[in-house]
């Protein structure tokens, strides 16, 4: 189908984008990669009557690394991201979730930012700003900056924090110091590449010796936002990660989630696949940050 | 209300210049305004790469992007990848040979990505190619065939299946 008809402004600045956003309000919408919102309004799910296209706009591009945050640019192409071997290095679970975005065609104009506040709860990069609890920062005419943690950011499948007024201008990812960092992405799509059934993401920090010093998971696909579960990954400190107490950890995180059911999988075929994915992602993690020990 | 954008674009090499509706797609300029119907439209949201094309010389889906978005930047579509006219070019001809094209729908979309892949790494696994066509579909499902096309246009296997 086609989108329905729409007025089409270039943004200048910022200011301008702003402007025309604290105008129109819900009717107008910025588009930078579009590979979400113009499938939205092809299939008419979409129907803003003002896009403001911001994807001239150097001030949404700007890079800034801090040693304990990078900040990327809301208009960030995944696919910068994916060949961006500082990134990597810094905050290596972008990566691992990029690995499961969509396709090289949707990556090359899909961008940080519109991936996550699409919200879409199956999605691989809002489940990476879950898990290692990203900071948005959102802007607009009249409140000027705001910074919201993405465990209050994902409010419900497609809806976020942000107000109609506000763009989204960066998000700053936190890099973990030190040694034995290591994170693991799994999911499972009916075609690679697809939203997830089911997906799981951690990070984890081992000391030498094995044992757990930092940590912190998350499962996607299984709830109306992607899911954090602090309390449990606290839980992993000090210990060694086991094919025990990594299923316990699993068991436990899933059963808190709320699968739906829809033609590709019931609500339990799902559970069932958020067990085993984020076990399986704790033990690559485990394995990867003690190679000696794993051999 | 929804004025007209002008855009100047560069296709296959010539600047084009045109008023379109600001709901236009990349595609639907392609081939409505330009006559350029080399380019398939098929899902029409994203999921098919039928539409694929080379935006400054990177794959994109030419359905998931306004023509008033891509005012400046150059395209390149099928019809640009042969060096002349009545020349195929090294993939295509491989595709010839390898018969990689059934009902050829999925073709434009498959060759745009394996073009781009051959250009970023001219010797591909069977995985590497797979991936790069990933976005792809193909409804005849004749994907081997497609990657024997690939190898073959990169120098790593004879034309096999007949
Ligand atoms: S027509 Fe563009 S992806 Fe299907
Ligand atoms: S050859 Fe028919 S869709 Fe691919």
């Amino acid at each position: 189908m086609k989108a329905a008809p729409f007025t089409f402004h270039r943004a200048e600045s910022l200011d301008h984008a702003l402007d025309l956003l604290a105008r129109h309000g819900g009717d107008c919408k910025p588009i930078a990669g579009g590979q979400s919102l113009v499938p939205m309004m092809a299939m008419r799910l979409a129907r803003p009557s003002v896009l403001v296209d911001i994807n001239r706009l150097d001030a949404l591009k700007a890079r800034h690394d801090a040693p304990d945050h990078v900040t990327l640019g809301a208009i960030t192409r995944q696919r910068d991201m994916e060949a961006d071997v500082a990134l990597r290095r810094s905050v290596p679970l972008i990566a691992e979730a990029l690995r499961w975005v969509g396709h090289v065609q949707t990556r090359n104009r899909g961008t940080i930012g519109g991936s996550l506040v699409h919200a879409d709860p199956s999605a691989e990069l809002p489940l990476a700003a879950a898990v290692l609890d990203a900071t948005l920062v959102l802007r607009s005419q009249n409140g000027g900056e705001r910074r919201v943690p993405a465990s209050e950011f994902f409010v419900a499948p497609m809806f976020t924090a942000a107000n109609e007024a506000e763009c989204l201008t960066a998000v700053e990812w936190p890099v973990w110091a030190g040694a034995g960092v290591s994170c693991a992405f799994e999911e499972v799509a009916i075609r690679h590449g697809d939203f997830a059934m089911a997906s799981a993401a951690c990070q984890i920090q081992l000391d030498p010796d094995g044992t757990c010093r930092r940590a912190t998971i998350g499962l996607g696909g299984v709830a109306g936002t992607p899911l954090a579960f602090p309390d449990l990954a606290q839980r992993l400190i000090g210990r060694r990660i086991t094919a025990t107490l990594a299923q316990e950890a699993a068991e436990e995180a899933a059963a808190r989630s709320e699968p739906g059911t829809d033609m590709h999988a019931d609500a339990g075929y799902r559970r069932h696949l958020a067990v085993v994915l984020l076990r399986r992602a704790l033990l690559r993690a485990a394995s990867a940050a003690t190679p000696a020990l794993a051999a | 209300m929804t004025a007209p954008i002008s855009v100047e674009i560069t296709v296959n090499g010539t600047v084009r210049r045109a008023f379109v509706e600001p709901r236009t797609t990349l595609v639907d300029f392609l081939r409505d305004h330009l006559a350029l119907t080399g380019t398939h439209v098929g899902c029409e949201h994203g999921i098919c790469g039928a539409c694929s094309v080379l935006l400054d010389g990177a794959p994109v889906r030419a359905c998931c992007l306004f023509a008033a978005q891509v005012d400046g930047m150059s395209v390149t579509t099928v019809e640009g990848l042969a060096p002349a006219r009545g020349e195929l070019s090294k993939l295509q001809d491989a595709f010839l040979e390898s018969h990689a094209l059934q009902c050829g729908y999925c073709t434009p979309g498959m060759l745009i990505a394996c073009t781009d892949l051959l250009a970023r790494n001219p010797q591909p696994s069977e995985e590497e190619i797979r991936d790069a066509i990933g976005g792809n579909l193909c409804r005849c499902t004749g994907y081997q065939q497609i990657v024997d096309a690939v190898k073959l246009a990169s120098g790593q296997e004879e034309a096999a299946h007949g």
